[in-house]
Order: C-alpha cells, then sequence, then structure tokens
C-alpha cells in the first residue's frame, strides 16, 4: 500500500453524500471562515506580526479590523491585551515559535493573568516548519500554553476540524493557542465539534492511538497498517488538549492493552505528559509508547521528508507498534499470566 | 492655573508624598520612584484625565496606565485622596486581607491594567488607542513610563508601531529621575538625548520640569498636540523628590523603615531637614 500525503481515507463509507469530490459540500478555508466570523461579529479583530500567509485577503475585507504591527510579537500582545481591555476579540497570528516563545511573557502576563479573550494563532508548528531549521521548530508550545492558568488549547487536525473548531473558540471567553494546521483532511471528521471532546474514529481494543494536529495524519495511515495485520486498533484525535477529554483515554487505559501518544513536540509537556498525568492523578496503570521528540530538534528538511528521518511515517509508526504489541505477547507468554488467552489472539 | 489652584495641587500633592512615606514601612515599598512621579500623578488626576471614582467604567473615560508599576504608592495615595479608595484602606498595604501590594492590579478601583513587569503597558496602551481610533473615540490614553524601562527593547518596538499608527490619542510620559535600579542610567545605558530618541521614532516630544505645575499645565493643555502622532513628554524629575535624605541617592530605591524613621522623615517633608536614616534601604526586590 502506498500511503502518501494526497491520500484520503474515508472511514465510514455509508456517508458517501458528504464526498467532497462530487461538490456536495465545499471546501471552506480558514481565511473564509475567520471573514465570516469577523463579518458576524465586529468584536474580533484580526492582527498579525507581519506574517499574512494564512490571512492574505483579510486587510481588504476587514479595513480598519486588521491590525498587521510589523514584526514585534510584544507589541502584538500586549496591544492584544488592551483591545481585549476594550470589548474586541483579537485574534493573532504568527509563527508559533515566535508567538509562543518571543511573547511569552506578555501571553503570560497581560494574557493570561487578565484572563482576556485573546486567540493566539500559531503557524507552522511541530514538523510543519519542514526545513526552516531549529529556529523555526515549534515544540514546546502546546508545553508552555497550557501551562499558563486560564489558556485553552486547540490542535486541530487539519483545516477542516480547524474552521469546524473556530467559531467555538472564538466564542469562548477564555484565551485559546490555537495550533495551526492548513492541511488536506485525510478522514472526515463527522463527530460535532466539541471543546474538551475527543474525536474517537475506531473503536478498537489491541492499541489506542492517541494524537492531536498535524500527526493525525501519519498515525491514520498507521492505523489502517495495523488493521491490515490483523489487530484491532482505537483512534483517538484529542482536538483540544486544555481542556482535554479525560473519560476518553481513561476509556482507553482500561480497555486497551497498549496506549500510543503520536505527537510533533517535545517528549516533555505534551501529549505524553497529559497522559502521565492523568494516569497517575486517577492512579490508573497503563502500558505507553510515546512518540515524540525526545530532548532534541528535528532534522530540517521537506516535510515527508522528515518524516521518514525522523521515523514519523505512518508505515515506520505501525513497526514501532507492532513490536510493542509482539513485545507484550512475549512477556505474556513468559509470565503466564492470565491475560496470555486475550493476547493470543494477536 | 491661579495661585489659589496651584497652591491646592501642592497641598495634594504634599498629602500623597506622606502616604507614600507612610508605606515605606512594616515591609516597605519603592519609596524613591514613588516619590519622583507623584507630582505628575496628582497634576493628570487633577487637571488631564477626563476620569473620576464615579466614572470609573465609562466609555469616554480617559486611561491612565502606570507602566513601572513600583512607583504605585504614589497612586494609591492619590486614590485614597480623591476618593477612589477610601483612606483607610492605605493602611492594608500589603496586607492578605487586601490587595495594595508591591506592584498595581485590577482590583483596586481606578487601576485599569496591571503592571510590574517592566516594558508591557506601553504595548497595552497602543491597543486601547488602537481600538479608539476604530470607534472614532474620543478618549485619550495616557502611560507612564521609567527612564530605566526604556532600556526594554518591547518599549521601542512600541515607538514604532504608535507612530506608524498614527496615534495622536497617546501619551507616554517618561519619568525621567536618572535612576535605574541601583545606578544612574547615564552610568549603566545612557539614555540621552531621550527627547531626541522619541523624536527620532516620529513623536512629538515636549521635555518639562516634572515638578513645576506651571509647567505641566503648558504641556498637557493641548492634546493631541500634533496631529498624527503619538505625544511624548520627557519629565525630568528628582528620585526621592520631597526628601533631602532621600533624594538622588542610588541606595535608596527600595526602604522598609522604622516607625521612628518615618515620624523623622514625615517631618522632613515640611522642614527639609535631613534625618539620620539607619535602616537598609536598599534592597534588591
Amino acid at each position: 500500500m502506498n500511503y502518501t500525503a494526497d491520500r484520503r481515507v474515508r472511514y465510514r463509507p455509508k456517508l458517501s453524500w458528504f464526498d467532497r469530490s462530487k461538490g456536495a459540500l465545499p471546501m471552506m478555508t480558514y481565511e473564509g471562515k475567520l471573514k465570516e466570523l469577523a463579518d458576524l461579529d465586529h468584536r474580533i479583530v484580526v492582527m498579525t506580526a507581519e506574517n499574512r500567509a494564512a490571512i492574505r485577503n483579510l486587510p481588504q475585507a476587514l479595513g480598519k479590523r486588521f491590525i498587521d504591527v510589523g514584526i514585534a510579537e510584544q507589541t502584538m500582545i500586549g496591544a492584544a491585551a488592551g483591545l481585549a481591555l476594550r470589548g474586541r476579540t483579537p485574534v493573532v497570528h504568527s509563527l508559533a515559535t515566535f508567538l509562543t516563545l518571543r511573547a511569552f511573557e506578555f501571553i503570560r502576563t497581560d494574557v493570561g493573568i487578565a484572563n482576556l479573550p485573546v486567540k493566539l494563532v500559531g503557524g507552522v508548528p511541530g514538523f510543519l516548519s519542514e526545513a526552516n531549521g531549529p529556529t523555526h521548530q515549534a515544540l514546546e508550545d502546546v508545553s508552555l500554553m497550557r501551562g499558563i492558568p486560564n489558556m485553552k488549547v486547540f490542535c486541530p487536525a487539519d483545516q477542516d476540524e480547524l474552521v469546524a473548531g473556530l467559531p467555538h473558540i472564538l466564542k469562548d471567553k477564555s484565551p485559546w493557542y490555537i495550533r495551526f494546521t492548513a492541511m488536506e483532511p485525510v478522514v472526515e471528521h463527522y463527530d460535532q465539534f466539541a471543546i474538551g471532546k475527543a474525536e474517537v474514529l475506531v473503536e478498537g481494543m489491541d492499541v489506542a492511538l492517541l494524537t492531536y494536529g498535524f500527526m493525525n495524519r501519519e498515525s491514520w495511515y498507521a492505523k489502517e497498517i495495523l488493521e491490515s495485520k490483523g489487530f484491532s486498533v482505537r483512534f483517538i484525535n484529542l482536538r483540544t488538549l486544555k481542556p482535554i477529554d479525560e473519560a476518553t483515554i481513561l476509556s482507553a487505559a482500561k480497555e486497551c492493552s497498549l496506549l500510543v501518544t503520536i505527537e510533533d513536540h517535545f517528549l516533555t509537556g505534551g501529549l505524553y505528559s497529559i497522559l502521565s498525568e492523568i494516569l497517575v492523578r486517577h492512579e490508573r496503570r497503563a502500558r505507553v509508547l510515546p512518540m515524540a521528540l525526545d530532548g532534541r530538534w528535528f532534522k530540517p528538511a521537506l516535510l515527508n521528508d522528515v518524516l521518514s528521518y525522523e521515523g514519523f511515517t505512518g508505515g515506520q509508526i505501525a513497526s514501532r507498534i507492532i513490536v510493542a504489541l509482539e513485545e507484550k505477547k512475549r512477556v505474556l507468554f513468559t509470565d503466564k499470566s492470565e491475560i496470555v488467552s486475550k493476547d493470543d489472539s494477536l | 492655573m491661579t495661585d489659589q489652584e496651584k497652591i491646592e495641587l501642592e497641598l495634594l500633592a504634599l498629602r500623597v508624598r506622606e502616604h507614600i512615606i507612610s508605606m515605606a514601612t512594616d515591609g516597605g515599598c519603592f519609596i524613591g520612584a514613588s516619590l519622583s512621579c507623584a507630582d505628575l500623578i496628582v497634576y493628570l488626576y487633577s487637571k488631564v484625565l477626563r476620569i473620576s471614582h464615579q466614572t470609573l467604567k465609562d466609555e469616554n473615560r480617559d486611561y491612565f496606565f502606570l507602566s513601572k508599576g513600583h512607583d504605585v504608592p504614589a497612586l494609591y495615595g492619590t486614590f485614597a485622596e480623591l476618593g477612589y479608595i477610601e483612606k483607610s484602606r492605605l493602611e492594608n498595604h500589603l496586607s492578605t486581607n487586601d490587595s495594595m501590594y508591591w506592584h498595581p492590579n485590577s482590583s483596586i478601583p481606578g487601576i485599569e491594567f496591571h503592571s510590574g513587569s517592566l516594558g508591557h503597558l506601553l504595548s497595552v496602551a497602543i491597543g486601547v488607542a488602537l481600538d479608539i481610533k476604530i470607534r472614532g473615540g474620543t478618549n485619550r490614553v495616557f502611560v507612564i513610563l521609567g527612564d530605566g524601562e526604556l532600556n526594554e527593547g518591547s518599549i521601542w518596538e512600541g515607538c514604532l508601531v504608535a507612530a506608524a499608527y498614527k496615534l495622536d490619542n497617546l501619551v507616554a510620559i517618561v519619568d525621567r529621575n536618572e535612576f535605574q535600579a541601583n545606578v544612574r542610567t547615564e552610568e549603566l545605558i545612557p539614555l540621552e538625548s531621550v527627547d531626541k530618541k522619541f523624536a527620532a521614532f516620529g513623536w512629538f516630544v515636549n521635555r518639562i520640569n516634572g515638578h513645576d505645575f506651571n509647567k505641566m499645565e503648558l504641556a498637557f493643555s493641548r492634546i493631541p498636540m500634533s496631529f498624527d502622532r503619538p505625544t511624548a513628554i520627557i519629565a525630568d524629575t528628582i528620585r526621592g523628590k520631597g526628601l533631602p535624605s532621600i533624594e538622588r541617592r542610588a541606595d535608596r530605591w527600595f526602604a522598609n523603615f522604622t516607625h521612628e524613621e518615618v515620624e523623622m522623615l514625615l517631618d522632613e517633608l515640611y522642614s527639609g531637614q535631613e534625618s539620620s536614616l539607619s535602616s537598609e534601604t536598599l534592597m534588591v526586590r
């Protein structure tokens, strides 16, 4: 099987009316949705620190409600706080790494302490910075943003989910960090978007794949491979990492023999940390295989080359999971534990 | 300004200084910087800002931001005198029963936004001024910056942005007391000519004596001072103004005096006779 970037998987064929190729539902872009929301709600102002990639047409569309402060992330965040004090809902844009790192103290001190409804949109997070190099690699953004009291975190899988979630995020009174992606989806998101509710795409029992953001794509390919090898897979797209869907995670921990966290983020502070915190808080044990960047930046290159170099393609992810599942089976046979009969079916 | 008005301002400023000195014990406060900007704050709240304790949430009010938040005792004292807060509340300074701590927070009536970390509130003021521009409002936005605070890069980012957006409803006042925390600015990171720096960034600049109410009247009588440009008022001040034993002393920044010393300093405020202070006054916070 050839799992390329363009491959689209529809996981519920019966809902073929939704097939975009037939033009049933036109593709909505982030920019289009943001304009639509801004037209409906005049409190919304769009700001950028001279990063217009995703919002090129908004200056004409929004007039004075489009504010480009130039390459000045700190001033952008402070000014966003000032605008929010006057009742605005600023949606601010910059590359994820500059937004969350250069302006971190402004976010924490001006937006976080005051609990203002500023929406931070971080571009090219994680692997999506491709060949830019470590200066541009936002791999601690989730860790930093979720560490700020009041701040919430939305990590859409693709542009469809971003567009579906955006109205909820802008309506919410809290500050939000949006880990931006405009990737084409590999699945249709049938579940209605809800803050704090994960999307469970498949309800298998052998292994649960937990992921967020862009890594949904490769994780989905991995799920396809695992299923083709006869494994029963649960696929969980977390959608919002804060608040997080604890119930879905705890069910997976109880029902699946292996949990795998897959993220283009440092191992520290991201989903693996969140999962660990939840398990400890609820006094649960689970076997967890984390896939993240452990204390290092990734090799800068074009996206697909990054993935294969770093071992994050769907195929590589599936292989590592199969090894872990086989290891589990071997250990269980040796131990002659009573769970052997269950795992024997593997 | 009539002589009577001037005398009233001077008496008000003296009472605010008494409050500041009284806060410099039982834990202390940043007394030097509070005394340097006291006249400016008294003048702004008495004569310039279109705001009163009855119109704190009025949509058309002027906004005031204290970016160098450590001189908040000057604001607490002014608020107590002008009826924003009860005078008795000043006795709660640093108490866990209240929220009158070393830096401003918006739970105090009259404080629009918290500060403490330097270099933040110019950008917050810019956001407020931008929104007023978008809505076509007539409110004005004032922000007091410290001269040491001008070391922060975010200030100069903000200066560029405010000029780019032609924020003539924005007034930055630099409390030019010539000291940063522990040393003279000119001995560490020289700022002069600070007026020329702001002018070069596209601001209209006026430099005045920050303790002379007549000069303040001239400077603040016409805002915006220049159409399409933000205004910077460089106010030359004296750190510790009013207390000869504190004035222009690098080692008298943060002070925690004994009650006896506070009494001596209150006398000194009126007599001008230097007190002999034994308390360690330079404490890094």
